[in-house]
């Protein structure tokens, strides 16, 4: 990381700014006005698309390796994944995908 | 907020949101740790816990400063994965629109996915309740979780240096990443809108840091609704 103090502050506040004027946005509207289906439907869909394409990298070419595929990081990710998605909960993909990870790695070196 | 249904309705928030303690403390003690890791200071990472209190959009900023990504680029990410919440704040609009400004004010700074979970719920169980219930209902639900998201980042900062490294802290942001996004693949749409996501990410990797990524999302976006309109809402 090579930010300057004053970078990390803006990201910061400007992170800040942003997330409350879009949590403030619609309840700030007095009264019953609706926003249109195309845009709620777009929504919908942010964090979906946001986060995958964040990971993939991280999974595929992890900095821990020098950017080669470790087998035991890809499979602790899609052990991850299905936990999450099988038991609805944060915590037990949190939980499945590190000791996935960390017995793969003790068992394979 | 004196009545005896406002207190009422505050407690039934209180007790609705309290078991989120469970996720948000070893979440928001996870960010500290890896906050600590990325090389912020305390302030700076209790900054980031004060002012955007907001933990899937703090980590993406974390992620992408660690890859040194531009500024803008680290904000536009972190805020793209909190524009879900402007969906929040639509939904919630019909039920407490009608608060004082500074009743709303409030509630958009603690508009979280948890308390909004609990109190959308209620509303539309409840929906006759009159506004000021509603309103003590959605604070009675960050009570517990708000502090808690204070307190363990400052912990996870502070015992941040101490952990081994054999602990494999490096793949904790991609298996939190992951499990965030498993519960949330409940429909086709979802899961067209992920891969999408992930193929577009991977090819257009070679961009400047953040840039493919942003660009992956847009296209996800669009998959997204656009099978979400051909089969019709879930």
């Amino acid at each position: 990381m090579t930010y300057s103090t004053g970078e990390i502050w803006g990201i910061i506040i400007l992170m800040g700014i942003g997330t409350y004027l879009i949590r403030f946005s619609f309840l700030g509207i007095i009264g019953d006005r609706k926003m249109p289906d195309w845009v709620l439907r777009h929504l919908r869909y942010t964090p979906v698309a946001v986060l995958p394409g964040l990971v993939a990298p991280l999974v595929l070419w992890p900095d821990a390796t020098n950017g080669d595929i470790d087998p035991a990081r890809l499979v602790a990710a899609f052990v991850t994944l299905g936990f999450a998605w099988w038991r609805k909960s944060l915590l037990w993909g949190v939980f499945a995908g590190m000791t996935t990870v960390l017995t793969l790695q003790a068992l394979l070196s | 907020m004196t009545s005896t249904t406002t207190k009422s309705a505050f407690r039934k928030g209180v007790i609705a949101g309290s078991p989120f303690f469970f996720v948000a403390a070893p979440f928001s003690m996870l960010f500290g740790v890896l906050a600590t890791e990325a090389g912020l200071d305390l302030w700076q990472i209790m900054g980031f816990s004060i002012v955007v209190v907001a933990g899937s959009a703090q980590f993406t900023a974390i992620q992408l400063m660690t890859d040194d990504a531009p500024v803008w680029i680290v904000v536009a990410a972190a805020l793209a994965v909190n524009l879900r919440m402007a969906m929040y704040s639509a939904s919630l609009q019909p039920h407490l629109g009608r608060a004082k400004l500074w009743q709303r004010a409030l509630i958009a700074y603690v508009n979280f996915d948890q308390s909004y979970a609990v109190s959308i719920a209620e509303y539309e169980n409840q929906p006759d309740r009159p506004v000021s219930e509603k309103v003590a209902f959605f604070m009675g639900s960050v009570v517990v979780i708000c502090p808690t998201w204070y307190v363990f980042t400052l912990v996870g900062a502070l015992a941040g240096s101490t952990i081994p490294d054999a602990w494999a802290l490096d793949f904790v942001m991609p298996v939190l990443f992951l499990s965030l996004v498993g519960p949330m693949l409940k429909t086709l749409a979802h899961v067209l809108a992920a891969l999408t996501s992930i193929v577009v990410a991977l090819l257009l990797s070679g961009l400047p840091s953040g840039v493919g990524l942003l660009l992956a999302a847009f296209a996800a976006m669009a998959v997204g609704a656009e099978v979400e309109r051909r089969m019709g809402r879930p």
